[in-house]
């Protein structure tokens, strides 16, 4: 297990770093001018001053190196230092700056994580909290008004987009639900709140409710479906009818047994969908002005901002290589029947 | 079967009846047997004749629905297990009648050690502690023949082979010393240097712990070395039972005849090609009003196809149910 982890993260590097140069060929590819934002009255020699300050001028090859030596050494050293307060060297590095606000790029995504954490990471949470006893009842009592009306609604939660379902709770709970009633949530989700005392954490509460909630519809949907088939694969195996011939109570035949194995593949789906956390419901957050890493990622794609793009989605790349190798970590652990060795 | 001995289980008019999409489906039509304290009764009969499905309902291990019980009376230890509570139920399965599938390889859990699968029926009924149903466990398996024992307790299904898992099947049947042991063609997935492993094992033990055995198969072969009594059954129906060696030397209905017929005979020619039973299992889509054995029989008759017959006890507990007499060649006088 640990040779087969340990080979796994070494066949990650390559894997990485090929990633990494599609990536920056393609967006280097883009018809794009960091300075065409600027404004018009700045006369051509300055730009071209600004690009070659850039480092713009530079081979596509070496300045993909020097992105390397930034992204892999610098910035991981910066968030060490400032993790532990230490300085280690001289401290001065030549960091990933975006070109839109002149800012080091990793900064901007740190600022921005906790947001997504909070809400992305509470919706995934709660949806998996929801999914899992409703596939496991759907499943136990298939084809029951229960099973009938989980299915019904996620389906519902499946195929309504999160920029309708958002936009429809917004009517209703922010603009139909008068503001002074105990139902009214506000549409517009306030990063500058800080959690002082017990009334500004009922405030953050009451802010989350709507984008938690119309992200974990979308997640809750999705896991209890596949819980659920998970189960109805489980409940018709000849080890539960030995379970039963044991006496055991149908709790422990259901909940230990059958559970215990359905389990193995939903866990790994849910291992797997963890990226997209970070990925940042990039819809929801726009929706509900949620300023984390999905909408980052969007006002850096409009401003052409290639570094920040060019991180984020990397770091994005990362996570889902990462928490793949975890999926199948998780599996050999869950599974005793697989040997990686 | 022993003579006199009060049956430990006693199965009357049992009916069982499945419905499906395609309408039901009668798997067992009235059907009454005992087994007496120690016995070992032997169940023959080809596939689909309703032999599992019988033993399943007895104890309330059918999926209901599709299966459903629409009459008849099992009594053991003075009660009627189908009028039993679930809790009831489940307090004598496992305890005090133990099961033993066909397939090994399905029939563990393949997510918890053997040792964990061997303790859970101690724990659940014999209120034993972690420590103590391990340790049981490991006796349990030493007493099934699997040698080094402790240590394979933390060993997962996977790690065994097959003869190896019916044996830890049959350490968890008899982990709570059951009065009854059913055993579903527990040797039919398994290759035959195997079977007669698992036989000899299970000699052994009713000779060491005295249960009462049904051994379910479709060999009549198997069932002729360990049986005290066998029963053979037919489109849901007993039709013929018997002490062993009555019923292969007096073979008395045309099917139990025909199955005789099939087996490779130990002294005969053996260039003769094996002989099968020519034509097709009854439909069971109801309950049967005619002999369910009248398309495939030798000896029909006319009345075969308007009655069904009813059980005639010949002698020495010989039940058969047949309108034709073997001894005479011609229809029975009752
Ligand atoms: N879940 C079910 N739904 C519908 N019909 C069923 C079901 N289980 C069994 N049956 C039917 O009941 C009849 C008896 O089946 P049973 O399993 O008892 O046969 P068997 O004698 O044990 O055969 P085998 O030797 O193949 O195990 C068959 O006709 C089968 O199709
Ligand atoms: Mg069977």
């Amino acid at each position: 297990m640990f040779n087969y982890t340990l080979r796994r993260l070494l066949f990650t590097i390559p894997t990485l770093l090929f990633i990494s140069l599609v990536i920056f060929l393609l967006l280097d590819l883009a018809p794009n001018d960091p300075t065409g934002n600027l404004p018009l009255t700045i006369p051509p020699e300055v730009r071209a001053m600004i690009r070659t300050n850039l480092g713009l001028d530079q081979p596509v090859w070496w300045r993909y190196i020097l992105w390397l030596r930034q992204f892999f050494v610098y910035e991981p050293l910066n968030l060490i230092e400032q993790m532990f307060h230490i300085t280690i060297g001289d401290g001065h590095r030549l960091r990933i700056l975006s070109y839109a606000t002149r800012s080091p790029v990793v900064d901007l995504i740190v600022e921005r994580m906790p947001q997504t954490l909070w809400v992305v990471g509470m919706s995934y949470v709660v949806g998996i909290m929801i999914a899992l006893p409703i596939g496991v009842i759907s499943a136990y009592k298939q084809y029951s008004w229960f099973d009938q009306t989980g299915t019904f609604v996620s389906m519902i939660g499946f195929s309504v987009p999160t920029f309708f379902t958002g936009v429809l709770l917004i009517v209703i709970f922010s603009v139909m639900v008068p503001s002074d009633s105990f139902f009214w949530f506000p549409s517009i989700y306030d990063t500058t709140l800080k959690v002082t005392d017990l009334a500004s954490f009922g405030k953050q509460v009451r802010q989350m409710v709507m984008p938690v909630f119309v992200l974990a519809l979308y997640n809750a949907a999705q896991i209890s479906r596949f819980m659920r088939a998970s189960m109805l694969d489980n409940l018709n195996q000849d080890y539960v009818r030995t379970a039963r011939a044991k006496g055991l109570s149908e709790q422990v035949v259901v909940l230990v047994h059958v559970l215990r194995n359905s389990l193995i593949p939903v866990v790994t789906v849910i291992a797997l969908g963890i990226p997209q956390v970070f990925g940042g419901a990039i819809i929801t957050e726009q929706v509900f002005k949620v300023n984390g890493l999905g909408q980052l990622l969007i006002i850096g794609i409009q401003g052409a901002d290639i570094p920040l793009v060019q991180t984020l989605t990397f770091i994005f790349a990362v996570l889902i290589v990462l928490f793949n190798l975890v999926a199948d970590v998780l599996y050999g652990i869950l599974d005793p029947r697989i040997l990686y060795d | 079967m022993p003579d006199g001995a009060a049956p430990i289980l006693d199965v009357s008019d049992l009916k069982t009846v499945f419905t499906t999409r395609g309408g039901e489906v009668h798997a067992v039509n009235s059907v009454s047997f005992q087994l007496a304290p120690g016995e070992l009764l032997g169940v023959v009969g080809e596939s689909g004749s309703g032999k599992s499905v019988t033993m399943m309902s007895l104890i309330g291990l059918l999926p209901m629905p599709p299966a459903e019980i629409r009459g008849g009376q099992v009594m053991f230890e003075g009660h009627d297990i189908l009028k039993m509570t679930p809790a009831q139920l489940r307090a004598v399965r496992g305890r005090k009648i133990g099961f033993v599938f066909q397939d090994p390889m399905t029939s563990l859990n393949p997510v918890f050690t053997v040792g964990f699968q061997v303790a859970e029926p101690l724990r659940r009924h014999m209120g034993m502690r972690k420590k103590q149903a391990w340790k049981r466990a490991a006796e349990l398996l030493e007493l099934v023949g699997i040698p080094d024992a402790t240590a394979r307790l933390s060993d997962y299904p996977h790690q065994f082979s097959g003869g190896m898992r019916q044996r830890v099947m049959i350490a968890i049947a008899l982990a709570c010393d059951p009065q009854v042991l059913i055993a579903d063609e527990p040797t039919t997935a398994l290759d035959v240097t195997i079977q007669a492993q698992i036989l000899e094992l299970v000699r052994e033990l009713r000779q060491k712990l005295g249960m009462a055995i049904v051994w379910i198969t479709h060999d009549l072969g198997v069932i002729a070395g360990i049986a005290d009594r066998v029963m053979v059954m037919y489109g849901g129906q007993i039709v013929e039972q018997a002490p062993v060696r009555e019923l292969f030397a007096n073979p008395q209905h045309p099917y139990t005849r025909a199955l005789l017929e099939t087996l490779p005979s130990v002294t005969g020619a053996r260039s003769k090609r094996l002989k099968t039973i020519e034509g097709q299992p009854p439909a069971l889509g109801a309950h049967p009003t005619a002999c369910p054995f009248r398309a495939r029989c030798r000896h029909v008759m006319d009345v075969c196809h308007e009655q069904n017959p009813a059980i005639t006890t010949l002698d020495a507990g010989h039940d058969v149910a047949c309108f034709w007499d073997a001894t005479t060649g011609e229809a029975r006088h009752v």
